[in-house]
C-alpha cells in the first residue's frame, strides 16, 4: 500500500511528466501524445522505483534493463529520461528539430538509458529474449522490461518471442502490454481481437497479472511480486487508457496522430496543472 | 563448405567462451559437435527467423558473439527488416550465414534459390558481405569473423570443383584476390561462378588471349582500388555472379567503373530477371541461363569481335 504523501508524490509527478510530454510534442508538431499519456504510470513506475538503473553509471553491467518496444511512445520516455538525470533539459530541447538529437523513435543510446533502437513494432520482444537468456546464462540477477503496445501484439514475431521466452523458463523477463485498446486505425477489438489476450499469454507458458496501468498501488505490487511464478516469463496485461489524463484526448483515436493547437494546448495544461 | 565453417567455429569456442550459434531449425548434423560440447550456447531457437534475429540482437547487446545459420531466403529475407534495424543499424556483432547461394538447392525449387541476397545485403550500412568460394576460404573467414567486431553477412553455396585453393589462402576481408593474370580480358567473380571464371580463362587462352581472374570474394567493402586500377589497365572487363543480374557483383563493379570514367567493354553474366519456368538442379538451371565457361566464352568472344569490326 502506498502512503497518502507517496501517493500525492506520484500523482503530482505523473502530472509533471504529463506535461513535459504535452510541451515537448506542442513544440514540435509530433504525433503520438495518446500512445504517450498511455504509458506515463508505468514509466515513472520502472525508472523511480523498480527500475535497478544510475544516471551516474548507465553502463552499470548488472542495470536492470527496459526496451519501449512501442517506440512511438518515446515522449513520455524522454520526459521521464530528463527527470531522472539520463538526459539534460538541453539534450530535450534537440527533440524532432532538425541538427536534433531525439527522434520520434528511440535510437540505441545507452549512456542516455535507451538500450535499443525501437519503432518498428515486434522487434522489441526477441530482443529483450536475448538480453534475458544472456542474464541467465552469465549467472546475472538483472531483469529485462519490456513495454508493448496492443496493436504491436497484431506482429508475429511477439509470439514467436513468447513461446521461446517460455520453453527456457527466462522468469527474469517482464513483458508490459499497454492495453489502451486503440491501434492506429481503430479499436483493437475491431481490427485483430486480442481477447482472451491473458489466456493466450498463459497458454503460451506465461504467467500472467491484469492490473489497472494507471494506479500506482497496483502497478507496484505487481512488478514487487516479479517473478510471479519461478521459471515463467512474466506477464503484466496493464488496462491503460489512450490520452489518460486530458479528459478531451482520452480515448479518442484522433490523438495517436493529432498535436494540440493554442486552445487545446492551453486547456491541456490547465487540466495537467 | 558449411561443416568446415563451423569446424572452426567450434574450435574457436573451446577458448573463447563468448561464441554463440543460433539456427532456426536447419542443418541437420551440421551442429552436433558444437551442440555437445557446448550446449547451453547453442539454440535452435524455432522455425522463426524474425525472433532468431532479434535474440542475436540482445544476446549481442549483452557483449557476446554470435552466429547465426539458416538457409539464405529465410534467414535474411524473412527477417530483413530485423536484419535492417536490430544488426545493421545498430552495428551489433552478429554474423549472418546462409546456406544455398544461388541455384545450390536446386530441385528443392525457387522457395529455396538466393538470387537477390546480394543485392540486399549490399545495400545495408555497417554489413559487410563475404562469398567464399570453396572450404579453404570459407574457413579462413571463419577465423576472420570472431575478431571482426561488426555484422557480416557470409553468403555459402556449392564448392567448386575442384577445390580453387591448393593451400591455405592469403585471404583479407576487402581486398580481391588475383587467381591468374594475363594482359587482354579481366573478369571479376564470386563464389560457386570461380571455377567457370577460371574455365572461361583456360578456353580463352586457346584463342590466344590473355585473361586475368579476381576473387571478389568480399562485396562489401568492395575493393575498389583494385577494380579502379584494372579499370584502367583493361579495356574488356566482364563479371561472373550466381545471382540476379541486378545489385550484385556486377552492379557493384560497373559503379566503381562509370566513377571512374571507364570506357572499355563492359558485361556482366549473371541471372536473367525473367526466371524460366524450368526445374532442375543446381547446373542445369546454371546450364539454362549460360551460365557456364563454354557459352560465356563464346559471349566474351563475340563482344570482343564486335567492338574491333565497328
Amino acid at each position: 500500500m502506498l502512503t497518502d504523501d507517496e501517493r500525492d508524490f506520484y500523482d503530482s509527478l505523473s502530472r509533471k511528466i504529463r506535461k513535459k510530454t504535452l510541451q515537448l510534442i506542442y513544440r514540435t508538431k509530433s504525433p503520438h501524445i495518446g500512445s504517450s499519456f498511455s504509458i506515463v504510470e508505468l514509466l515513472i513506475a520502472l525508472y523511480f522505483k523498480v527500475l535497478n538503473i544510475d544516471p551516474i553509471n548507465p553502463f552499470y553491467p548488472n542495470r536492470d534493463r527496459f526496451i519501449l518496444s512501442k517506440g512511438h511512445g518515446c515522449p513520455a520516455l524522454y520526459s521521464i529520461l530528463e527527470e531522472r538525470g539520463f538526459l539534460s533539459p538541453e539534450y530535450l530541447l534537440r527533440f524532432a528539430v532538425n541538427d536534433g538529437v531525439l527522434e520520434q523513435h528511440p535510437n540505441i543510446d545507452i549512456k542516455r538509458g535507451i538500450e535499443v533502437t525501437t519503432g518498428s513494432l515486434g522487434h522489441g520482444l526477441s530482443i529483450g529474449v536475448g538480453i534475458a537468456l544472456a542474464a541467465m546464462k552469465d549467472c546475472k540477477g538483472y531483469k529485462v522490461y519490456v513495454l508493448l503496445s496492443d496493436g504491436e501484439l497484431n506482429e508475429g514475431s511477439v509470439w514467436e518471442a513468447a513461446m521461446f521466452a517460455a520453453k527456457h523458463k527466462l522468469d527474469n523477463l517482464v513483458a508490459i502490454i499497454d492495453y489502451n485498446k486503440i491501434q492506429a486505425l481503430g479499436y483493437t477489438k475491431d481490427i485483430v481481437q486480442l481477447e482472451p489476450l491473458t489466456q493466450k499469454w498463459t497458454s503460451f507458458g506465461w504467467s500472467a497479472m491484469e492490473i489497472d496501468g494507471h494506479n500506482f498501488g497496483q502497478i507496484f505490487k505487481t512488478f514487487g511480486n516479479v517473478p510471479f511464478e519461478s521459471h515463467k516469463p512474466n506477464v503484466i496485461i496493464a488496462h491503460t487508457i489512450k490520452g489518460k489524463g486530458v479528459s478531451f484526448m482520452e480515448d479518442k483515436l484522433i490523438w495517436h496522430y493529432r498535436c494540440p493547437d493554442d486552445n487545446e494546448y492551453k486547456k491541456a495544461i490547465e487540466e495537467l496543472s | 563448405m558449411r561443416d568446415r565453417f563451423f569446424k572452426v567455429i567450434e574450435d574457436l569456442a573451446i577458448e573463447r567462451d563468448d561464441i554463440y550459434i543460433l539456427t532456426a531449425d536447419l542443418g541437420f548434423g551440421l551442429f552436433d559437435n558444437f551442440r555437445n560440447k557446448y550446449p547451453e550456447r547453442f539454440y535452435d531457437i524455432g522455425v522463426a527467423e524474425a525472433n532468431m534475429i532479434g535474440i542475436a540482437s540482445g544476446l549481442a547487446l549483452s557483449a557476446k558473439n554470435v552466429y547465426c545459420y539458416s538457409i539464405i531466403p529465410f534467414l535474411i529475407m524473412r527477417a530483413y527488416e530485423q536484419i535492417r534495424i536490430d544488426i545493421a543499424y545498430q552495428n551489433l556483432n552478429v554474423k549472418l550465414i546462409g546456406a544455398g547461394g544461388g541455384f545450390t538447392y536446386g530441385l528443392e525449387g525457387f522457395t529455396h534459390f538466393a538470387l537477390e541476397d546480394l543485392a540486399l545485403m549490399r545495400a545495408l550500412p555497417n554489413m559487410t558481405v563475404i562469398v567464399p568460394c570453396d572450404p579453404s576460404e570459407a574457413q579462413e573467414f571463419a577465423r576472420l569473423s570472431y575478431d571482426y567486431n561488426s555484422p557480416i553477412y557470409i553468403r555459402l553455396g556449392r564448392n567448386n570443383k575442384p577445390n580453387i585453393h591448393q593451400q591455405k589462402p592469403n585471404i583479407e576481408i576487402g581486398k580481391g584476390l588475383i587467381l591468374t593474370r594475363g594482359n587482354d580480358v579481366a573478369i571479376f567473380s564470386v563464389g560457386s561462378m570461380i571455377s567457370v571464371a577460371l574455365d572461361v580463362h583456360d578456353i580463352l587462352a586457346k584463342h590466344g588471349m590473355g585473361v586475368s581472374v579476381v576473387n571478389i570474394h568480399t562485396l562489401k567493402p568492395l575493393d575498389e582500388v583494385l577494380i579502379k586500377r584494372y579499370s584502367d589497365e583493361y579495356n574488356a572487363i566482364f563479371t561472373i555472379e550466381e545471382h540476379y543480374i541486378s545489385g550484385g557483383l556486377g552492379s557493384a563493379v560497373a559503379e566503381v567503373l562509370v566513377e571512374n570514367s571507364y570506357s572499355g567493354i563492359f558485361k556482366r553474366f549473371g541471372i536473367p530477371l525473367n526466371l524460366k519456368k524450368t526445374i532442375g538442379n543446381a547446373e542445369f538451371r546454371r546450364n539454362c541461363y549460360g551460365l557456364n565457361a563454354k557459352n560465356i566464352s563464346e559471349d566474351i568472344l563475340k563482344v570482343l569481335e564486335n567492338k574491333n569490326t565497328k
